[in-house]
């Protein structure tokens, strides 16, 4: 197969925004090429189970959907790339060129769909013992603490999805959270507060993480007290949201003082042909389903824009 | 043509501890998604470094001895052994590239 350089459209991201993205691009059939640096599927790959998200009324795995959407996107002709964007250039002619891991993609349209990074507590002996009872990913790990003592920390969804999903394995789960109350959505807030195995420490935020070999304890602060206590534990998993990685983008696109890429309702930035799609967008709702339709929504203005191009 | 063959806790002595050339261990299950996507970029490395490093995969779920021993408590991990010690360890996924990168350091 040749080595293609050069597309229509360069998707940075394949997750539900840029999956969508290049299904509607591929089908109007533009070369697309999509770049995933980590997991096709984004964050929606490590849900166990998505429920909220339309046409699927009995749930469906966050893996497979992604799969699914990987899957819909190649039959109309995208190709998936393994690549991270280290940077993206404008040439003098207005095309742009996509620096990545893999090499440099040239074309005339962006969408810029992904670049989120997990972000870690920054306290210490989290880095230490990551792999060794700290985790990123109760999807992955929950089943190794199969009746241990574990400590999720944070209080959006996709935490309290993971508690719930920790209770199945565990013996007991502490979700601990530096508000007093639950950012997730009712429907799962009552689900946590009636599960017998999950504890919530309020007010609390992790100061330090303590093992040998594998994680022990935790030393834990109460931020309104100020009082502090120690948890004796096998793990701990961190779920506390996603930066937007967006660094690479600085002096490039208009960014908001976070770092997310500002847009108008077409998804365009303020860089004539780059375009942005889901939760990298400052004025995202960062559910799967909207990312989907910020993807269908940039790839149409992707067909608009290249029209009045060609004109 | 060679594939990460399977290992489990019967097999983990002979086939890791006294192999005569360093062993790629993939602790996988699965459950676990991001294991799945790990897994082709494997089967590539495994022809790439046919003869120089042997990759092999532990099933946690069926070999929890093995993976309880390397205190193995996030996967998928990576350990490379090299004379029968881990000289590596490789937690959660990462693009090919820089996996090659972490891998050839470790066989020079």
């Amino acid at each position: 197969m040749a080595d293609q350089r050069n597309y229509d459209v360069v998707i940075i991201g394949a997750g539900p925004a840029g999956l969508t993205a290049g299904l509607y691009t591929a089908r109007a059939k533009l070369s697309t090429v999509v770049l995933e640096k980590e997991l096709v599927g984004g964050q929606i790959a490590n849900v166990e189970h998505v429920e909220n998200f339309p046409g699927f009324p009995d749930g469906v795995g966050g893996y497979e959907l992604g799969q699914l959407m990987q899957q819909q996107a190649e039959k109309f002709g995208a190709t998936i790339i393994g690549a991270e964007a280290t940077g993206l250039e404008i040439k003098e002619d207005n095309r742009k060129v996509v620096k990545t891991t893999q090499g440099d993609f040239e074309t005339g349209v962006v969408i810029i769909a992904g670049a989120a990074t997990r972000k870690k507590l920054g306290v210490p002996g989290e880095e230490e013992f990551i792999g060794r009872g700290v985790s990123y990913c109760a999807t992955c790990d929950a089943p190794l603490f199969q009746d241990k003592m574990v400590a999720v920390v944070g209080g959006g969804d996709a935490a309290i999805t993971e508690a719930l999903h920790l209770a199945k394995f565990a013996a007991k789960v502490t979700l601990i959270h530096r508000r007093d109350e639950l950012r997730a959505t009712v429907l799962l807030r009552d689900r946590v507060l009636g599960e017998p195995k999950i504890d919530i420490l309020w007010d609390t935020t992790v100061d330090e993480v303590v093992g040998e070999t594998l994680v022990k304890r935790l030393k834990l602060n109460n931020v309104k007290t100020g009082a502090k206590a120690v948890l004796e534990l096998d793990g701990i998993f961190v779920s506390i949201g996603f930066m937007p990685d967006t660094g690479f983008l600085k002096g490039v696109v208009h960014l908001d003082p976070i770092g997310h890429i500002i847009t108008n309702d077409k998804m365009e930035t303020d860089v004539p042909g780059i375009l942005a799609a889901g939760d990298i967008r400052n004025s995202s709702v960062r559910q799967a389903i909207t990312a989907a339709g910020d993807g269908a929504t940039a790839a149409v203005t992707v067909e608009h824009f290249l029209n009045e191009q060609q004109k | 043509m060679s594939k990460p063959t399977p290992v489990d806790d019967a097999t983990f002595e002979k086939e890791v501890l006294q192999a005569d050339k360093p062993v790629l261990v993939d602790f996988w299950a699965a459950w676990c998604k991001p294991c799945l996507m790990v897994a082709p970029i494997l089967d590539e490395l495994a022809e790439e470094y046919d003869g120089k490093l042997n990759f092999v995969k532990l099933d946690v779920d069926s070999s929890a001895r093995t993976a309880a021993n390397y205190g193995i408590m996030s996967i998928p991990t990576l350990l490379i052994f090299k004379g029968g010690e881990p000289v590596l360890t490789i937690v959660g996924t990462m693009p090919k590239p820089e996996l090659k990168k972490r891998i050839e350091a470790k066989l020079e």
